[in-house]
């Protein structure tokens, strides 16, 4: 079967519901963010969910504070930040699932983003977007330009690269034979 | 020994005595990190009765247990907090590896997981299985039982080792 017909059945009838919205929604984007929006990749012509919207570096605060505030669109809550490792150029693709209280819908937005480049950080919209940065500068290396901590969150500090980049070893095992000592930075 | 009980003594070595205490009052630290932690609840519940080999006595404090049973998953970050807890234990003690993730890794073999803690602190007795049946954890407790009795242990044979050094520089033991 093509995944293009069976994304739908697998995932329900979102497209049903949600379909007339999303594609109002991704048009309003168009125009708001003209120039901004790099590609745009909707259920049912693409194999995908949800719709995936990839926006410009420079653009993607404002896109993701447009998203929760515009009346219309109330992407109030942040599922999840994470990343993939495409191994082309631009290397890695940062990802904002979002979902909306309000109308009962998800998008995704995706930022294509080169190895040793900085991302904004989206602290300033979404405050829980703290950690989820940092699991994503832990397993990725990816940085957050303006993070307020961001340092390692799931691996020891003393830690040697990043686990989820496509080139690190399966079976790097990094053991080590103390606990790490305990930051007193964070006492304080 | 008569039968009144009026002359009840027996002669045992010194040795055997204490192997003998110790077998028989195994205290053990559950460190249940996933799914094996279920099991050995349901090896200490009344269906199996761990308490009928004197090892129901469970203590979440490394001083106060002598049997480690390192039941689940040990992650590389988990891996010396293991060995912390080990070495907070007091001489003699023992360690049952419980389960194919303690043991070896089981299915995960990933950056993230310990390879077995064998790899980190040594290990007396080995259960199969994920998770093992509650059967083959007192199959291993009664194992460990026999070995303890036999001074058969990493514990007790460092014991040794270390009375067998002393005694030939001419200490006291």
């Amino acid at each position: 079967m093509d995944i293009r017909t069976a994304v739908p059945t697998i995932y329900g009838d979102e497209w049903t519901r949600f379909g007339e919205t999303w594609k109002s929604q991704v048009q309003q984007l168009r125009e708001r963010f003209h120039g901004q929006i790099e590609d745009v990749r909707m259920p049912q012509e693409q194999p995908t969910d949800v719709p995936i919207v990839y926006v410009k570096k420079s653009a993607v605060i404002e896109v993701l504070g447009y998203l929760k505030a515009e009346p219309g669109f109330d992407y109030d809550f942040l599922a999840d930040i994470t990343a993939t490792d495409e191994e082309v150029d631009p290397r890695f693709e940062v990802v904002y699932n979002l979902y909306s209280t309000v109308k009962k819908c998800r998008i995704r937005i995706k930022v294509r983003v080169a190895e040793n480049e900085d991302v904004p950080t989206a602290v300033g919209v979404w405050a829980g977007a703290n950690w989820a940065e940092r699991e994503v500068y832990d397993m990725f290396g990816v940085k957050f330009a303006g993070h307020p901590d961001l340092r390692r969150i799931l691996m020891d500090y003393r830690w040697v690269g990043h686990p989820l980049r496509k080139d690190y070893p399966l079976r790097g095992y990094q053991i080590f034979p103390t606990t790490a000592p305990i930051d007193t930075d964070l006492l304080k | 020994m008569s039968k009144d009980g009026s002359t009840s003594f027996l002669t045992t070595r010194l040795e055997d005595f204490i192997s003998w205490g110790r077998k028989n009052a195994l205290w053990p630290l559950p460190f249940g990190t996933s799914c094996c932690g279920i099991e050995m609840m349901a090896t200490l519940c009344s269906d199996y009765d761990m308490a009928r080999f004197g090892a129901e006595a469970i203590r979440f404090s490394p001083r106060q247990a002598d049997l480690l049973i390192v039941a689940g998953i040990v992650n590389a970050k988990m891996a010396p907090v293991l060995k912390n807890i080990y070495d907070q234990m007091a001489d003699p003690k023992w360690v049952m590896s419980f389960g194919a993730c303690a043991s070896s890794g089981g299915i995960f073999n990933v950056y993230s997981v310990t390879q077995g803690i064998d790899t980190i602190i040594p290990v007396d007795i080995y259960v199969p299985g994920c998770p093992p049946a509650p059967e083959g954890v007192i199959h291993a407790l009664m194992r460990l039982q026999e070995r303890i009795a036999a001074g058969d242990t990493h514990s007790q044979r460092r014991e040794a080792a270390q009375k067998r050094g002393a005694t030939q520089k001419g200490a006291r033991v």
